[in-house]
């Protein structure tokens, strides 16, 4: 259930006086990668997207030479709506929670490697989303009309559904996942939200359908069980363990749901 | 891309609560959907809110009644707020929790299995449900969801990364987006009640944003004191209960630490003001460390796991310090009670709207405001499609030149060169409306912001965009929005100028009590080249009498201004005995389905806006071209 900031490692040194930052851009999807470096003026409590802000303020680089202001996306700033990800130092994280003061200098940003790159620090993750239709990640409701309180449910059940539906289609999973890329494996992220439709009574009633977008080739059998993608998810979800769950209940389609045909 | 049948196509900016709620109204009814987002829908702002959902659902046996979420929303919002709209809010929240609970949304529990319900400011019921502390994020995604199955289904298109530059007029469209209100100020819609900004009491400083630190801390047992002797040194765990100043408590003995947030945020600033401040500077605890963590985990894990991110503490052992934070804009489009502008074929929703908080917003009654604005404004925008005249050829004429109109706006800002940085710019205006424009207002000092802003609007002709490379730049958005920033930071501050009384988040030392002859009045700006003009409008009470807002007490007995039903709705509520529901109070939740109209409508609506998504195509690329960030569509 809870969250985490992955990586933080705490460095106890005295505080430097500047801010060292190397930025891998690209001015646009088709055109060759560079990095550019940066020094900005240390303050203490400064996360990434600040300092990128105050490298968009002024954009000269290290060595004084004129530059485009970087390009980066953010939103929520408080590690919730899941579009700040990027590679820092290596390992993949929101930039809005990463803190400068724990983290070794230089710092490197990078674009996630996974999906297009649109420009700089910016991709495009629309194939998570596509994902979800594929899978059809929602409650097939009736309609929109009052029909009254919905299905009785315990604490224990909520909680387990919330911890799933905190995703917030960050992509860290697959960007760790050695599975995942070129379209060969649909990836945890829409495995786990598969368990959470699968889960809620209304929603079980149209389980089938969704385990059907996972079991193809690049369905869930893809997975190797690296159990990277657990260890980088900003929201501690369990995909190990709905990749475990999902995969009893294709195994058990596959073998009965001729039956109900 | 005309849709085939004889349903409607509809542009929707903005895909928060309250445009995917209208989206996925839209498409329920059988038209076709154009969603455009600056980012993509499930990352808008929505995501954030945290503390939860308000309905009178009554499910603790207090009495509640969606009388009294009324009730108690036009008292917390000091009687600014024409009342017809927000008693329809309040009669139709308890049905909008229902329909997310059906959605999927994993609202906590009670022991009986049934949705449990918290407590938040501004009343004494539990009315507010939850999703652990993250219930915009689950109320967003349920929207996200049911919109994707439309999606999937050819009914909504979503053009994600696309940003509203202006308004195309002459055009039936749903409007819905924070940036897409202040453009249309410019565009001639009128804005409303700009000077109410909520100064929420208990954030996180920071370096790129105040953090919140959710009301519902506070719900759940929250306590905010600083140490009685000023400046002292000890750590809170070492300092004795005898010795901390819970003044909350002390001086609003029935809703404590729940007070709206207007009052927590002045005693808060005052108590800084006079001393009391932790360390001597500005901020106070805010404890929640007395209640156990697994409670904690359950009830608040998300929040306090904001709050330990970022500050580094463990507020489940250390009390946490906080400060107040502007959060919220109370003012926004003016529109009638069906979400409609003054722009014919504009309607908007959400927090861009005006219409249901009055002078202070009270905790966990945006959400519900933002889906019922989008409920409220799809069969609206139906009505307004039925009965549009095609303007025929003339169509692309319009759109032609305003797309000319912005084309040239653009190239414009990108051959401005000067030494001016639009974000040094943006940065000295936000230091100068938190100074001189949040708690606390004194007539000159807003008078010598808003000569500021002048002097930063001069400056402004003199940015240079500084990013040649126009693709997926976010420089040239940024100086637009700057621009409209601009414009409606003098609506506010000259709004606030006008304004001699104190009233909800307003308050002016040297006019300290609320003047209803004056200004019980909706301040309404429009757009002009040299600058706001203002007017007034009254402020529809016919439902609660105006009453004295005094918080120190137990709220005072609402009296209902019509005729109707008055006794039975008065009656206190005595300790959580059931209250008989209020005679001439009709207690069934609205409809949600808006059936009626849209069944009817179905076989007489025209393609009215024929050849529409072509030109709206149109005006995306030149947003690409012209450096709008756009994933190909
Ligand atoms: C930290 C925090 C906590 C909160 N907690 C609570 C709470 O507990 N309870 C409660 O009731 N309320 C809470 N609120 C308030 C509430 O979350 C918001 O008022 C509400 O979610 C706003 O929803 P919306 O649909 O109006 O706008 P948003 O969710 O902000 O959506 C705006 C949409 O418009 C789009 N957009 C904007 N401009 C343009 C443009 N020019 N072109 C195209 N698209 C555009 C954006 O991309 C986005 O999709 C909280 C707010 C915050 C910040
Ligand atoms: S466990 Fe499966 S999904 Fe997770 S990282 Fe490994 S291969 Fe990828
Ligand atoms: S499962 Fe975790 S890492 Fe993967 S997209 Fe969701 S939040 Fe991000
Ligand atoms: S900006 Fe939303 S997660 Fe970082």
């Amino acid at each position: 259930m809870s969250t985490h900031t992955n990586g933080n490692a705490k460095t106890n040194r005295m505080p430097p006086t500047h801010v060292e930052i190397r930025v891998r851009r690209r001015e646009r999807r088709d055109a060759a990668p560079y990095w550019e470096e940066f020094r900005i003026p240390y303050r203490p409590n400064l996360n990434i997207i600040s300092a990128l802000m105050e490298i968009r303020k002024n954009p000269v680089t290290k060595d004084g030479r004129a530059t485009t202001p970087p390009v980066w996306d953010m939103n929520c700033l408080e590690q919730v709506c899941g579009i700040c990800t990027m590679v820092i130092n290596g390992k993949v994280r929101q930039s809005c929670s990463a803190l400068v003061d724990q983290l070794e200098q230089p710092i490197t940003l990078e674009p996630m490697s996974k999906f297009p790159n649109v420009r700089d620090l910016v991709v495009d993750r629309s194939e998570m989303f596509e994902h979800l239709k594929r899978v059809k990640a929602w409650i097939e409701i009736d309609g929109t009309h009052d029909l009254g309180a919905g299905p009785r449910m315990t604490q224990d059940e909520v909680a387990e559904r919330y911890t799933y539906s905190r995703c917030m289609t960050c992509g860290c999973c697959l960007e760790a996942c050695p599975q995942y890329g070129d379209g060969n494996y649909i990836g945890p992220q829409a495995i786990a939200q598969v368990r959470l439709m699968n889960m809620h009574p209304s929603g079980k009633m149209t389980r089938d359908e969704r385990l059907e977008g996972i079991m193809g080739d690049d369905g869930i059998t893809a997975c190797g069980n690296a159990q990277n993608c657990v260890r980088v998810c900003p929201m501690s979800i369990p995909l190990t363990k709905a990749i475990y769950e999902e995969n009893r209940e294709t195994l058990v389609h596959g073998l009965f749901g001729w039956l109900k045909r | 891309m005309a849709t085939p049948g004889k349903a409607t196509k509809f542009a929707i900016v903005g895909g928060g609560l309250a445009g995917l709620a209208a989206a996925m109204k839209l498409a329920e009814a059988g038209h076709a959907v154009d969603l455009f987002s600056v980012v993509p829908v499930k990352r808008s702002h929505s995501v954030c809110a945290q503390g939860g959902i308000n309905g009178a659902v009554n499910t603790k046996g207090e009495g509640d009644s969606p009388f009294k979420h009324f009730d108690d929303t036009v008292y917390g919002g000091d009687f600014l707020a024409n009342q017809p709209p927000v008693k329809a809010m309040c009669e139709m929240a308890p049905s909008i929790i229902y329909l997310f609970d059906r959605m999927g949304v994993p609202f906590s529990r009670t022991s009986e299995g049934l949705l449990d319900f918290r407590r938040f400011g501004g009343t004494l019921h539990h009315r507010t449900a939850f999703a652990g502390a993250s219930t915009g994020q689950q109320l967003l995604y349920a929207l996200d969801e049911q919109v994707r199955r439309y999606e999937a289904s050819g009914k909504v298109r979503k053009f994600e990364h696309w940003e509203m530059m202006s308004l195309i007029l002459d055009d039936a469209q749903v409007c819905r987006g924070i940036v897409a209100m202040d453009k249309s100020y410019q565009q001639g819609a009128r804005y409303a009640n700009g000077e109410f900004i909520q100064v929420h009491p208990t954030s996180i400083p920071g370096e790129d944003k105040l953090r919140l630190m959710s009301e519902s801390a506070r719900g759940e047992g929250g306590r905010v004191w600083v140490p009685k002797a000023k400046n002292d040194k000890r750590a809170p765990s070492s300092i004795p209960e005898s010795e901390r100043w819970y003044f909350l408590e002390e001086k609003y003995p029935a809703y404590g630490n729940l007070v709206p947030r207007d009052i927590a945020t002045r005693e808060i600033f005052q108590v800084c003001l006079d001393g009391f401040g932790v360390y001597g500077e500005n901020q106070v605890y805010l404890d929640v460390s007395h209640i156990d963590a697994a409670t904690l985990d359950r009830k608040l894990g998300a929040i306090l796991e904001i709050y330990e991110m970022f500050v580094g503490d463990d507020p489940r052992h250390v009390p946490m310090r906080i400060f107040p934070g502007v959060h919220y804009s109370m003012g926004g489009l003016w529109v009638d009670f069906d979400q409609r502008t003054n722009i014919p074929g504009l309607l908007a929703a959400g927090e861009c709207d005006y219409s249901i908080h009055g002078a202070n917003r009270l905790g966990a009654n945006s959400l519900v405001s933002c889906v019922y604005g989008g409920f409220v404004a799809a069969p609206a925008a139906i009505e307004y499609a039925k009965n549009v005249e095609r303007n025929g050829a003339d169509g692309s004429r319009v759109y032609d030149a305003e797309l000319k109109r912005q084309t040239e706006l653009n190239e414009h800002l990108k051959k401005q060169s000067g030494k001016e940085n639009q974000y040094v710019i943006h940065e000295e205006m936000g230091k100068w409306m938190t100074d001189n424009v949040t708690v606390v207002r004194y007539n000159d000092r807003l008078k010598s912001t808003d000569e500021k802003l002048l002097e930063l609007m001069d400056r402004f002709s003199r940015i240079s965009i500084n990013d040649s490379n126009m693709w997926a730049t976010h420089a040239l958005p940024h100086a637009r929005q700057l621009w409209n920033m601009l414009q409606l930071a003098r609506v506010i501050t000259l709004g606030a100028l006008n304004r001699d009384e104190s009233r909800g988040a307003h308050y002016k030392p040297d006019f300290p009590n609320r003047d209803d002859e004056r200004f019980m009045k909706t301040t309404i700006a429009e757009f002009s080249e040299e600058g706001p003009i203002f007017s007034w409008e009254q402020v529809d009470v016919s439902l609660i009498e105006p009453r004295k807002r005094d918080y120190s007490k137990g709220k005072q007995a609402a009296k209902t201004a019509g005729a109707a039903g008055g006794a039975a709705e008065n009656s206190p509520t005595k300790d959580g005995a059931a209250q008989v529901p209020a005679s001439g109070w009709d207690q069934k939740p609205r409809d949600l389905s808006g059936a009626t109209v849209w069944d009817q409508n179905k076989e007489q609506v025209r393609d009215v806006n024929h050849g529409e998504a072509e030109t709206r195509r149109e005006q995306g690329k030149s947003i690409t071209d012209a450096g709008g960030k756009s994933d190909e569509v």
